[in-house]
């Protein structure tokens, strides 16, 4: 997900009566459903761990602002323009809590947007993906925030407490992206002019694939993922979710008379779901490296951003740093 | 590069439209206390959630730690006598 | 159309436009600001000045009587029918550049919105009441940058009064005393702009005092945006960019 391919520290989930009294301590109150907060102990892998997927969690926000903000100069009417303005703000925002949750386990934001500029830390994959034409606002809306919200809502019971209590303000907050985003789709590809139902399937084509990747790879057999999941870090298995996902999205694409872009899509009477071709994860690990069609774009803009705003940052610190010292002399 | 130095971190507290007390909602940075009261409307009253404001730096926030736990909040935990569910009342009372 | 409401149309249009392109403007900022903070306080003033212009030009349109929309006005006029002051719509440069202007105009929109509440039409004191409020908070916030920034070090300085410089030829336009200007003021609808130059240049020069900032000292200033006669060469790039749907698929909606 946002979180996709984070690396456990951890070397596979240890049982309970192999591991130290403090470690088992600690599990054990994660199964009784407590939360972990800021100074409780914690081994150190969990805290790595939460601050790579905290870390990454933030980043793909502020750089999903990226691909959406290519359109707010575009938006066809005042209305759109603030909805999808308020939207880009609202990832802003969230990228802004995540940091926050992040920073509570001793890490700053301004390491991790080092990190994020050096290719240390990622992003999520969806976002190196382009933004080609209106219809893309509402693919992106509809089935990438769909596919977000379908892992952010199970994080706000995850075991880290200001993790889950930014993400229960996210998930609240988001609840009317994707609606926004489905709205556009329904104004173009059912109510629309002939040019834009070929810019709705043209952009449900493009987008589908990139979305199911989304989830990350299937993680039937890796450890990492299992000891995120004893952790409750992780709430949900990647082909879980997906399934999820794939289950309520055709329907949503066939009231809009768009064609899913899988010839083998087909609803399976026995188990009750629908089987549908996985996303070519060649073209995943590609992404992932560095090598999407837009990586070194996004990621320039996000250095560029950072590079000119540090004259502006410097010199507001500066500002107040003065002001402080003259009331210290006044008193 | 030289690294610059960082706006501080702050503690928002907002008072919602009904007469609750402050209640924390986030985080966020800012280069003082009027700045951080300005990036708190911006960031965490985006929604109209909010009729006052508080900002407090983070480091001057003094925290119980976790390891008195017991000793703090154990003690009132078996006065069950200040919970009005501890006195059961005849229904012919009424409600109380 | 007559006289009358043509010259309350074009007062209209100059306040929708004045929203409009700068709203515009501003939202260029969104994912890119130099704070996750300035980021998403930047989206919140363009989204009042958004806001702020589908009030005021949905009055235009009604106005207008010709049967367009707020959205039509905005999206199928060309630059020559734009009535925009200049200094909304010359490129956002930087950080910088970005609140010296803001700053500017919202040391007047505050007294200018306050007077407009007073307005003899009813439409436009609603509008205006509605607007001083976040044009109120525009400014608190736009000053205190303007300050922090020219105060703050030497590159933050030189970059405030580098933005200075260049907006100031363009600040003269505010203070407009056209025909349209009188007409509002006669019918009681608005005050003449060039009577609240003193309260506006007494809040600036405070400010920029405070700032370190040295006001150019120079009375020109350039025109044409208010009137329509003569916009900048950006104007035309900024309506390519934001017209493109609406010209390229007319009809379609959206």
């Amino acid at each position: 997900m946002y979180a996709q391919m984070v690396k456990s520290t951890g070397k596979g989930v240890q049982a309970l009566e192999d591991m130290s009294p403090q470690d088992r301590a600690f599990q054990e109150r994660i199964d009784r459903g407590e939360k972990i907060e800021p100074k409780d102990w914690m081994p150190d892998a969990y805290r790595k761990n939460l601050i790579r997927q905290i870390g990454q969690h933030a980043h793909s926000e502020i750089v999903g602002q990226l691909p959406e903000g290519n359109w707010i100069t575009r938006a066809p009417t005042l209305e759109r323009k603030a909805n999808l303005l308020a939207k880009v703000q609202d990832e802003a925002g969230h990228g802004l809590y995540l940091y926050c949750a992040a920073e509570t386990l001793g890490v700053s934001r301004d390491e991790l947007f080092e990190m994020l500029h050096c290719g240390k830390m990622k992003y999520s994959s969806i976002f190196n993906y382009p933004t080609l034409t209106w219809a893309d606002m509402g693919a992106v809306g509809w089935l990438v925030d769909g596919a977000a919200i379908m892992n952010q809502v199970p994080l706000q019971r995850t075991s880290y407490g200001p993790y889950a209590r930014a993400m229960v303000r996210i998930c609240k907050e988001e609840s009317f992206h994707q609606r926004q985003g489905y709205h556009i789709m329904i104004k173009m590809a059912k109510e629309g002019t002939a040019d834009q139902k070929r810019m709705a399937q043209d952009a449900f084509n493009r987008f589908w694939y990139p979305a199911l990747m989304m989830f990350g790879p299937s993680d039937k057999d890796s450890v990492h993922s299992a000891q995120s999941m004893a952790w409750k870090i992780k709430m949900n298995t990647n082909d879980e979710l997906r399934q999820k996902f794939v289950d309520e999205t055709v329907p949503q694409a066939k009231f809009l008379s768009l064609t899913v872009p899988d010839e083998r899509l087909m609803f399976n009477e026995e188990t009750g779901h629908y089987d549908y071709s996985e996303p070519d994860w060649n073209e995943f690990m590609d992404v992932i490296s560095g090598n999407g069609p837009c990586n070194t774009d996004r990621l320039e803009a996000r250095k560029k951003a950072w590079r000119e705003g540090s004259w502006v940052r410097e010199g507001m610190m500066a500002h107040a740093d003065k002001k402080a010292q003259c009331k210290i002399a006044a008193e | 590069m030289t690294k610059s130095k960082e706006w501080p971190l702050w503690e928002v507290f907002i008072r919602g439209q009904h007469g609750m007390s402050h209640r924390h909602v986030g985080s966020l940075h800012a280069v003082d206390a009027e700045h951080a009261i300005k990036n708190a409307r911006d960031v965490y009253t985006r929604r109209n959630e909010g009729v006052s404001i508080w900002v407090v730096e983070a480091e001057n926030i003094s925290a119980s730690s976790p390891s008195d736990k017991g000793p703090l909040y154990e003690p009132a935990r078996d006065k069950v006598y200040r919970h009005p569910t501890f006195y059961d009342l005849p229904e012919e009372a009424g409600n109380m | 159309m007559s006289e009358q409401t043509n010259h309350l149309f074009e007062f209209l249009l100059r306040q929708g436009d004045n929203a409009l392109v700068l709203g515009h403007r501003t939202s260029q900022w969104c994912g890119v600001g130099p704070a996750l903070e300035e980021d998403i306080a930047l989206a919140n003033t363009a989204l009042d000045l958004i806001g702020q212009t589908q009030l005021w030009l949905g009055y235009a349109a009604e106005v207008e009587g010709n049967n367009r929309s707020a959205n039509d006005l905005a999206f199928l006029r060309d630059a020559y029918d734009f009535r925009n002051i200049l200094m909304m719509e010359v490129p956002n440069e930087d950080f910088g550049r970005t609140l010296m202007r803001q700053f500017m105009f919202d040391t007047y929109q505050v007294p200018w919105l306050t007077e407009l509440q007073n307005s003899s039409n009813e439409r436009v004191a609603a509008i205006a009441a509605k607007s001083v409020k976040e044009a109120r908070y525009h400014l608190e916030r736009s000053r205190e940058t303007v300050i922090a920034l020219g105060d703050g070090t030497e590159e933050s300085n030189s970059r405030m009064q580098n933005a200075l410089d260049y907006l100031w030829p363009y600040c003269g336009e505010i203070f407009g005393a056209d025909e349209v200007d009188h007409a509002m003021s006669e019918q009681g609808v608005a005050p003449v702009p060039s009577t609240l130059k003193g309260t506006w240049r007494a809040c600036v020069e405070r400010a920029l005092s405070e700032a370190f900032l040295v006001i150019p000292n120079s009375e020109f200033a350039h025109s044409g945006g208010r009137t329509g006669f003569r916009h900048t060469e950006h104007l035309g790039h900024m309506l390519a960019t934001m017209q493109t749907l609406q010209r390229s698929y007319p009809g379609a909606e959206w």
